[in-house]
């Protein structure tokens, strides 16, 4: 045994989380429960392990442990819990846990697997699952994902509790999902993923534009799903996704906290090792066929990603990616980018022409993005006066701190210039 | 003894987005005050909490109707001044807390110049007493 730092047993933890959860819930059956016992075996091994070093199976030690506590809870309230519970209670705890030998790491891949499916149960709402992902597949705490979401803990603490009651009533059983389960909820899956990746990237409160605890705890658990998955396409382009995005990190603010939008970033800045793990792993998934949605934005950030300076980007191929984007997400914010790639390839009076088709739709009408691209565009078409007004409209209506200030900033430089 | 003070910031309604109207460099220099003002308060250990508010245009007044329901007004164009942000902070005495405001008070404003925007000092409220528990 080594001595072993706390970094060291925190990542050790994190790693091991959703496998012990997975055991316990594939011995105990109920989610609430085991949940609250591998929280109690991860807080265990945190005061202890610092102290008497790792065992030498740490996943063994602490699924042990969860399930010695399990038992000694179903034991403390034997007369409240159900029949087939009182059973697992008198089976000492030590035959319980006979780990498989054979085929361990396969029973291990499963079982984080299905704790993520269960997770980002469709029938949870998607805050709640992205809270009750966090903490049972990320080990997070529940004050460490109140505080990345700016809630207090008591409310953090609520909605994690009610999404077990849920899983519960839901009677999902704790099991490998079919193929066809498989394919209908890793969607759901992808989507929690995404979100939390997002609020990490561009957090969607506070003062500050990055939440690099949420993004790369992100990216970890899409790394876990991809070798899981390593044959779905989809994982491996929202993999890919977040790799090219995150890449770009140190260039996206200022030393003021204050944005600063890709074609002015200093791409020097960028991280050449996560481009090229991203635009490796897009490369050969797009390779395989059976396009998808995160496919087709990794391929779009590694299009920009891979253009040394702004101006040699390949916009005639950003262009038809988000061409392909339209036909596979019918979503206003794609038609809002195919519209700026449609003006860099074709000019920006085309593009305006777009935005007034989107406009006169009348989805993007809660937004300020649609003011804020044609202000751009504008711009780009030397119609200053106007190009500055739709600035400040799309200033007045941002409710980010750091994206008012990128809007202002913008509508008195051009302001400036104007007189 | 440490109190809480919630300084807020309010602003002319006509002031409002005045901003939007300023040179670029002022409004530079603006947002790095704002920025450093509030990295430097948490640095002494005196600020809470501090956040800017979303522009007057997007405000609604609520009230309850007589079934109980929110009834909403747009903007309220009566209003003379608008409450444009606010920081919450703990210092040792009153005369801190006055400092702080005037400090902020001062931001520079278009060509530089301080704003001396009004800015309502009021203490926040804590528990009661010990002796009257």
């Amino acid at each position: 045994m080594t001595e072993p730092s706390d970094r060291r047993i925190e990542h050790l933890l994190r790693e091991h989380a959703p496998r012990v959860l997975g055991a316990v819930l594939r011995k105990f059956r109920d989610f609430g429960a085991s949940e609250d016992a591998v929280q109690e075996a991860l807080l265990a091994a945190a005061m202890q392990w610092p102290r008497d070093g790792v065992p030498e199976d740490p996943r063994a030690w602490l699924i042990q442990v969860a399930s010695r506590r399990l038992t000694d809870h179903v034991r403390a309230d034997a007369a409240r819990r159900h029949r087939e519970e009182l059973v697992v209670s008198l089976v000492p705890p030590e035959f319980q846990l006979v780990m498989p030998r054979e085929g361990d790491e396969l029973v291990g891949r499963d079982d984080a697997l299905v704790l993520l499916f269960m997770c980002c149960h469709p029938a949870l709402s998607t805050a709640t699952a992205v809270a009750l992902t966090l903490r049972a597949v990320g080990g997070l705490t529940t004050g460490e994902i109140a505080k990345a979401f700016l809630v207090p803990e008591s409310t953090m603490a609520q909605r994690i509790s009610r999404a077990k009651q849920s899983i519960k009533s839901s009677g999902v059983p704790f099991q490998k999902p079919t193929p066809e389960e498989t394919a209908q909820r890793l969607g759901a899956v992808l989507h929690v993923l995404y979100l939390i990746f997002n609020e990490g990237y561009t957090a969607s409160s506070g003062p500050e534009l990055h939440r690099t605890d949420l993004s790369g705890e992100a990216i970890r658990l899409t790394r876990m799903l991809h070798a899981l998955l390593p044959d779905d396409g989809e994982v491996a382009g929202l993999l890919a996704l977040m790799l090219l995005t995150d890449a770009r990190r140190a260039a996206r603010t200022g030393p003021e906290g204050e944005l600063i939008p890709l074609d002015m970033q200093d791409r020097s800045l960028w991280s050449a090792g996560m481009i090229e793990e991203g635009v490796a792993l897009i490369s050969a998934t797009l390779s395989k066929g059976s396009l998808g949605m995160y496919q087709v934005q990794a391929a779009i950030a590694a299009v920009h990603d891979e253009a040394a300076r702004a101006e040699d980007t390949d916009w005639p191929q950003i262009l038809a990616l988000y061409g392909v984007l339209m036909g596979l997400a019918d979503s206003p914010m794609v038609a809002l980018n195919h519209a700026i790639a449609t003006a860099m390839v074709h000019g920006p009076e085309v593009g305006l022409e777009l935005l007034e088709a989107l406009d006169a739709e009348g989805r993007l009408e809660e937004s300020h993005r649609l003011d804020a691209v044609r202000a751009h565009l504008l711009e780009r078409a030397g119609r200053n006066a106007e190009a500055v007004a739709h600035y400040r409209k799309a200033a007045e209506r941002t409710t980010s701190l750091p994206e008012r200030n990128y809007l202002l900033t913008q509508a008195a430089r051009l302001n400036d210039a104007r007189t | 003894m440490k109190m809480k003070y919630m300084l807020m910031m309010n602003s002319p309604r006509e002031g409002a987005g005045s901003i939007i109207h300023w040179p670029k460099e002022d409004v530079r220099a603006h947002i790095a005050f704002m920025v450093g003002f509030a990295k430097k308060l948490a640095g002494t250990g005196e600020l809470l909490t501090a956040e800017g508010l979303a522009f007057p245009d997007q405000a609604k007044r609520v009230r309850a109707g007589a079934d109980g329901k929110p009834i909403t007004d747009g903007v309220f164009p009566e209003s003379k001044e608008f409450l444009a942000g606010y920081w919450i902070v703990e210092v040792d005495s009153p005369e801190r807390a006055y400092a702080i405001a005037a400090e902020a008070s001062a931001a520079p404003g278009r060509g530089g110049a301080p704003l001396n925007m009004d800015i309502e000092v009021r203490q926040v409220m804590s528990g009661p007493p010990p002796d009257m528990m």
